[in-house]
């Protein structure tokens, strides 16, 4: 039986209908003609994955949250420490030695109680990755060591979920999305991880908080746009930012059409380790 | 001949191979970058013979993990 049209109507009106508050609350967003309430909604719906609440996760954390994210997953095995707060702004000092899934919820809950936020207290391996990225709509890569870098990239082609991949060093920044059967994933682009016995001492390079801050908004603006079709992805293509020269860039990035994982000639199909290294340095 | 490397239009020798052009740029870590050229990926193994033309678009993409060098730091995020 069909149904009648004012029904439908109706229903489709009810299931936009925002609270007092989030017509408030979300006001800024809900004004621009590429998101509207429909595109609120979707926020609203939407799920979103963050692997590493640092200096990448960490605001895009807190942009996520304060845009109405339904529901926020975030992922760190880590406490929080002194040198962390110089860019993982999501902490706060008093928050030193707690776990950072913890403070970073807090932090979001803070910003807005109407979201929910699951927290992962450990590490992502191949062994828990599959099933805890399966739940989610958008995965955002915010680790900073190369094998958690490829695990996230192979799982989440082998799972047919879009990502955003990024890195810091220095002043300078680097960001990507994957969209599966659209573009390159990251393996296209580097085949391996660098040999850990490449580089003898591993020291500390440095970054600036407000290049984390910058790439960071960028990866929860790729996810915005994803969850609402506003715009165009940065798939295909790495947007690079230096901040000494005040120059971001877009550099066309080409499929591998033998990639290892996303290409026909597949050989990866299930997600492995590499051997992470260890460091003398924090 | 002039080339675009990394963005910028510069001025270079004729017959100037890829594995040259990483040496004069003084590319950090050359081992770990990866190379296209007008859009196609080039492998390591081809930057020797490679030679660069007039109008070619060169680019350099770096591994960028966290705030290490690509040593493989293994802290747990950035």
């Amino acid at each position: 039986m069909r149904m009648p049209v004012l029904r439908a109507a109706s229903f489709e009106r009810n299931s936009m209908a925002f609270t007092n508050e989030q017509l408030e609350r979300y006001s800024r967003h809900i004004i621009l003609k590429e998101i509207g309430p429909k595109g609120q909604k979707k926020l609203m719906k939407a799920k979103v994955l963050i692997i590493g609440a640092g200096g990448l996760g960490a605001p895009a954390a807190l942009y996520l949250a304060a845009a109405g994210v339904g529901t926020i997953g975030i992922a760190d095995a880590d406490s929080v420490d002194l040198s962390n707060l110089q860019r993982q702004v999501i902490h706060s000092t008093a928050d030193i030695g707690r776990p950072k899934v913890e403070s970073a919820r807090d932090s979001m809950l803070a910003i807005n109680p109407e979201i929910t936020v699951h927290t992962y207290h450990e590490y992502i391996t191949s062994e828990n990755i599959s099933a805890i990225i399966r739940d989610y709509d958008f995965i955002l890569d915010g680790t900073d060591n190369f094998p958690a870098k490829f695990l996230i990239n192979d799982a989440c082609v082998l799972e047919e979920k879009p990502f955003s991949h990024a890195g810091i060093i220095r002043f300078e920044g680097q960001l990507m999305t994957y969209v599966p059967g659209e573009g390159p994933c990251y393996r296209c682009v580097f085949k391996e991880p660098p040999p850990k016995d490449a580089v003898p001492t591993c020291r500390e390079a440095g970054v600036v908080g407000a290049v984390a801050g910058v790439i960071g908004c960028l990866q929860a603006m790729e996810a915005v746009k994803y969850i609402t079709g506003a715009g165009d992805l940065l798939t295909g293509r790495l947007l690079t930012y230096n901040a000494l020269r005040s120059q971001f860039r877009t550099v066309p990035l080409p499929r591998d059409s033998h990639c290892a994982v996303c290409s026909y000639e597949r050989t990866i199909h299930v997600p492995f380790d590499y051997e992470l290294p260890t460091c003398d340095l924090k | 001949m002039t080339i675009v490397v990394a963005g910028e239009r510069k001025e270079y020798a004729d017959g100037l191979t890829v594995e040259e052009l990483i040496e004069a740029e003084k590319v950090e870590t050359p081992q770990y970058v990866t190379v296209t050229v007008n859009d196609t990926f080039l492998s390591n193994a081809e930057r020797a013979s490679r030679s660069l033309q007039e109008g070619d678009i060169v680019e350099f993409l770096y591994f960028m993990g966290g705030g290490t060098i690509p040593s493989l730091c293994a802290s747990n995020d950035l």
